[in-house]
């Protein structure tokens, strides 16, 4: 019998511990009914957010990548729209991410890096909306919402990770 | 009991320009794409062809010929309404007055519809 081994180092072990927090929450919130198709709080993101701060974009990379491929897995929506959808959000939350990590720390704490990533991540679900789900300009009249919704999530999100991050 | 609430995450500066900013977007966002577009001209049809388009800034009574006979649509400084109508059941009639863009009022017996229009076009239906 072949025994295949990996090599799995420290820095792996710490992607899937923290990996698995972040499909944990966003397990819990999928169970949560929504009040409105497509907004949700997002609470998978407060783990990104407080990889980001602690161990930098490189292993928040790997944490919020891997939670979107895992969670549609389990949640048997893997290549689905709403799949897209999410890998979308996370991907743009995460150029916000690295952007705004950049700005000065002794004004801006992570409660805007929280804001400005939740407002990349509606910008990124409406660009697949606009251009794959619903292809017209109607779309724009979603944008009040999620962004109202992004507004007040991304600061819910920021002082709950500023309050782990203590 | 209080210190609880002293130990809860300060915003810095930032982070309140940013709150602040947002919600000023936000509001923006809400005037822009949620207004309702105040109506410019009507556009009559009879049937499927277009009779003419009108302007509401005018007090003017149309008389038009449909299948059922003549109706009176009338025009009153940015507003319109079927005013008389051969049909027998006179919903055109009883939908009143229409005011704001992408309204319309259709008679079916008589084949007339009334439909007000914007600075852009209306969706019929959305679907997702």
């Amino acid at each position: 019998m072949a025994l295949i081994y990996f090599q799995s180092t420290e820095e792996d072990h710490k992607v899937a511990k923290l990996t698995a927090f972040a499909i944990g929450l966003h397990m819990v919130e999928s169970a949560f009914p929504s009040p409105l198709p497509g907004v949700k709080p997002g609470i998978a993101n407060i783990i990104t957010l407080y990889v980001l701060k602690r161990y930098g974009i490189g292993t928040a990379t790997w944490v919020s990548i891997l939670r979107v491929f895992a969670s549609s897995l389990l949640l048997g929506q893997f290549l689905t729209p709403t799949f897209l959808l999410s890998l979308s959000g996370a991907t743009l939350s995460l150029l916000a991410l690295a952007l705004a990590d950049r700005l000065p720390h002794r004004y801006f704490s992570v409660v805007s890096i929280s804001i400005l990533a939740a407002f990349a991540h509606i910008a990124g679900q409406l660009m697949v909306v606009r251009l794959l789900l619903i292809p017209h300009a109607s779309v724009a009249v979603l944008i009040p919402v999620f962004a109202l919704a992004a507004l007040f999530f991304g600061l819910i999100n920021g002082l709950i990770t500023a309050k782990l991050l203590r | 009991m209080l210190a609880r609430f002293n130990n809860f995450p300060k915003l810095l500066k930032g982070d309140w320009c940013i709150v602040l900013v947002s919600l000023g977007l936000v509001v923006v966002s809400f005037l822009t794409l949620w207004s309702h577009q105040p109506a410019a001209t009507l556009r009559v049809r009879v049937g499927s062809t277009v009779l003419g388009e009108y302007s509401l800034m005018q007090t003017k009574l149309l008389t038009v010929s449909g299948s059922a006979g003549k109706a009176t649509i009338e025009i009153q400084q940015g507003k319109v309404r079927f005013k008389h109508s051969p049909c027998h059941n006179q919903y055109c009639v009883h939908q009143g007055w229409l005011t704001h863009a992408h309204q319309a009022a259709i008679c079916i017996p008589n084949q007339i519809s009334i439909e007000l229009m914007g600075a852009s076009p209306a969706f019929d239906t959305l679907n997702y």
